[in-house]
């Protein structure tokens, strides 16, 4: 039988407080140090001597009044409110459609994105779908070409899988020659990760029938582009999943209600949204999307076509730009990792702009194709620091350095951007953006 | 360790043996079957060998009124990019600091014009023109970058066939990767 999960000797096993082990240059400490100290100075700091309710003038407001009474649909406290998707938009007032929003990621904590704050890229606005007028059809080179209502979809055996989808753009903003100075979730929140549940697109494409010329799926979106997109057969029917659930509940109209494809790991664009069509062929349509956008300037002006994974990446969302750390002292540095690769196997850190690194802690909710959550303790000497993270996934891969990255692409390359993220830290404890 | 990626497949696997051994119905099977008839104006992708393309046909003389009139607010009469991307024009650019990106210089298939017209264009009101105007603007737009002449005409036979001057700039990564 295991132990208790935190009890006694919690602040050392987390935090290593009283007499830390450095690890790495610039304050790191060790991850899991076990110090004897440190459970005495938890005891301590845990219980001012004033906190006790010595009398009932001390209790709060709400104390004091009934609360509200149950609602319908819950939504975040009040004092939440600045917590919130940043908004932008490619052209202006001819195409409010196209655009989308960062999910904040220096604002959450764990591992999965709440369904309002999943990030959004759509190319011609958001559709109104009614679920009773949706089908989605699968034909081209199968046998029996079908045709499924939402309902009947609703009753295929679903499963869930915990799976981050990330904007081929994503981090975009880093492509800039001036490290923009903006929050963490404006540079890398075009990814977010969620619980799915559907089908597995596999079941549909056996009941259909698929000939063995069809080695590639056209997926199409029932919204005001169109949007399509080729996939490999492989990948359909390796862990494709055709989702109607998005942490547990209907999936968001963002979010392709009220179905989308699941791609694990692939381009988010892929993850076709409002699925209404899947078209089996034996070779890529060359659709706008797969020729001229998300393709990958090479540095001879060539340019990669079908560069479908999303490379090995991590960012530290707490500190981040627009923190101020609060004078010297403790801090735990909080990130998250993912590859599409699957696993992320592992985590260092740096406060020394990357001469030294340590080792993070890799919590333990990471799972493959989803976001893994790391942390690492650091005490903060009062100097300008430089704190990075680095992942290494399972297939060892491992993340870039934005100059590495900048020489394997062409002038203005913007998919696929999975450096390094420097954030620089000054005297004053005010954390920014830097290459 | 069983991953996400064979869960998935196991139940897939489930059920196609579900399928497969003597009993059908074991299968949800609740798909209902699609004829041809379903199908038209429904599947409107068009491959790169021409594939899926109407009959119908126009050249770039006849587009001119029409691109005028629905597109030029926002791509400019010549293409040359106004509130909306460029269409025309960076003949040349692909390998430079300042690389510029359209229909001419960078895209490998003239079917994704006439694809992605159908589909997606005018903007402000997709799926709102017919295949003959649909083969006009196409006509058009390959006019404006200087890949057909004004009085070639664009059709399912010969759009296809349409020689796009970055045709030899892309690198298949999908059938390049190492299969391991
Ligand atoms: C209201 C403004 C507007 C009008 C009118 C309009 N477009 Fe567009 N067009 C856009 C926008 C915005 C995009 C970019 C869409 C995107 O990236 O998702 C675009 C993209 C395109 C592209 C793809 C460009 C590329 O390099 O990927 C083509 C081709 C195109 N339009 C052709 C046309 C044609 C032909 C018409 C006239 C029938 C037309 N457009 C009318 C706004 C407009």
């Amino acid at each position: 039988m295991r132990g208790t999960r935190y009890g006694p000797g919690v602040l050392t096993r987390f935090a290593n407080v009283s007499d830390p082990i450095p690890v790495a240059g610039g304050g790191l400490l060790s991850r899991r140090a076990l110090l004897k100290g440190a459970m005495v100075m938890g005891a301590g700091a845990a219980l001012p001597a004033t906190a006790a309710n010595e009398h009932l003038g001390a209790a709060m407001a709400w104390q004091k009044t009934p609360g509200r009474p149950p609602t319908g649909y819950g939504n975040p406290s009040r004092f939440e409110s600045a917590v919130t998707r940043t908004t932008y938009n490619r052209y202006g007032a001819i195409a409010l459609g196209n655009g989308g929003s960062f999910t904040p990621l220096e604002r959450l904590r764990g591992t999965i994105t709440p369904n309002g704050l999943h990030f959004e890229r759509h190319h011609q606005g958001v559709p109104d779908i009614d679920p009773a007028k949706h089908r989605l059809v699968v034909h081209g080179l199968v046998r029996r070409p079908l045709r499924f209502s939402i309902d009947a979809l609703g009753r295929y055996p679903m499963t869930s899988t915990t799976a981050f989808i990330e904007c081929a753009g994503n981090s975009f903003p880093n492509t800039n020659d001036k490290p923009p100075q903006v929050t963490c979730g404006e540079i890398h929140g075009l990814v977010s990760c969620s619980e799915w549940t559907g089908v597995p697109l596999a079941m549909l494409l056996e009941e259909a029938g698929v000939r063995t010329d069809a080695k590639w799926i056209v997926a199409e979106g029932a919204d005001a582009v169109s949007m399509h997109r080729s996939i490999p057969i492989e990948k359909a029917r390796d862990d494709a999943l055709v989702a109607l659930y998005q942490n547990g509940e209907r999936l968001r109209p963002e979010q392709g209600y009220p179905v989308r494809l699941l791609l694990p790991g692939w381009e988010g664009n892929m993850s076709v949204k409002w699925l209404h069509r899947l078209e089996l062929v034996t070779a890529p349509v060359q659709a706008r999307d797969e020729t001229s956008h998300y393709t990958d300037a090479l540095p001879d002006g060539r340019a990669l076509q079908f560069t479908f994974e999303m490379g090995v990446k991590s960012v530290i969302t707490q500190p981040s730009p627009g923190w101020m750390l609060q004078g010297p002292g403790y801090y735990d540095i909080s990130g998250l990792a993912w590859s599409g690769a699957g696993h992320v196997a592992r985590v260092d850190v740096s406060a020394d702009g990357g001469r030294t690194w340590a080792q993070a802690e890799l919590l333990e909710t990471a799972q493959p194709f989803a976001f893994t959550r790391f942390r690492l303790p650091w005490r903060w000497d009062g100097g300008p620091v430089r704190l990075m993270s680095r992942a290494m996934d399972e297939r060892e891969q491992i993340q870039p350095t934005r100059a590495e990255w900048l020489q394997r692409y062409g002038a203005k390359q913007r998919y696929h951007y999975h450096a390094i993220q420097t954030w620089q830290v000054d005297d004053m404890g005010e954390v920014s953006n830097a290459y | 360790m069983p991953t996400e990626r064979s869960r998935i497949a196991t139940l897939a696997a489930a059920v196609a043996i579900a399928l497969c051994v003597a009993n059908v119905s074991a299968a949800p099977d609740l798909g209902e079957p699609v004829s041809a008839a379903d199908l038209v104006g429904l599947s409107i992708t068009i491959g790169p060998d021409g594939n899926g393309l109407p009959p119908g046909r126009g050249t770039a003389i006849d587009g001119v009124d029409l691109y005028v009139d629905r597109c030029a607010s926002c791509h400019g009469v010549r293409g040359q990019g106004r509130t909306g991307p460029a269409l025309a024009g960076g003949a040349g650019t692909l390998a430079g600091k300042a690389p510029v990106r359209t229909v001419g210089s960078y895209w490998p298939h003239a079917t994704t014009l006439f694809d992605y017209i159908r589909r997606a264009m005018p903007y402000d009101n997709p799926m709102s023109l017919t295949n003959e105007q649909v083969y006009q603007l196409t006509a058009y737009v390959l006019w404006l970058n200087g890949i057909v002449g004004r009085d070639e005409s664009i059709d399912a036979r010969t759009l296809p066939g349409v020689k796009m001057p970055n045709r030899a700039g892309f690198v298949n990564a999908w059938d390049a990767r190492d299969r391991d």
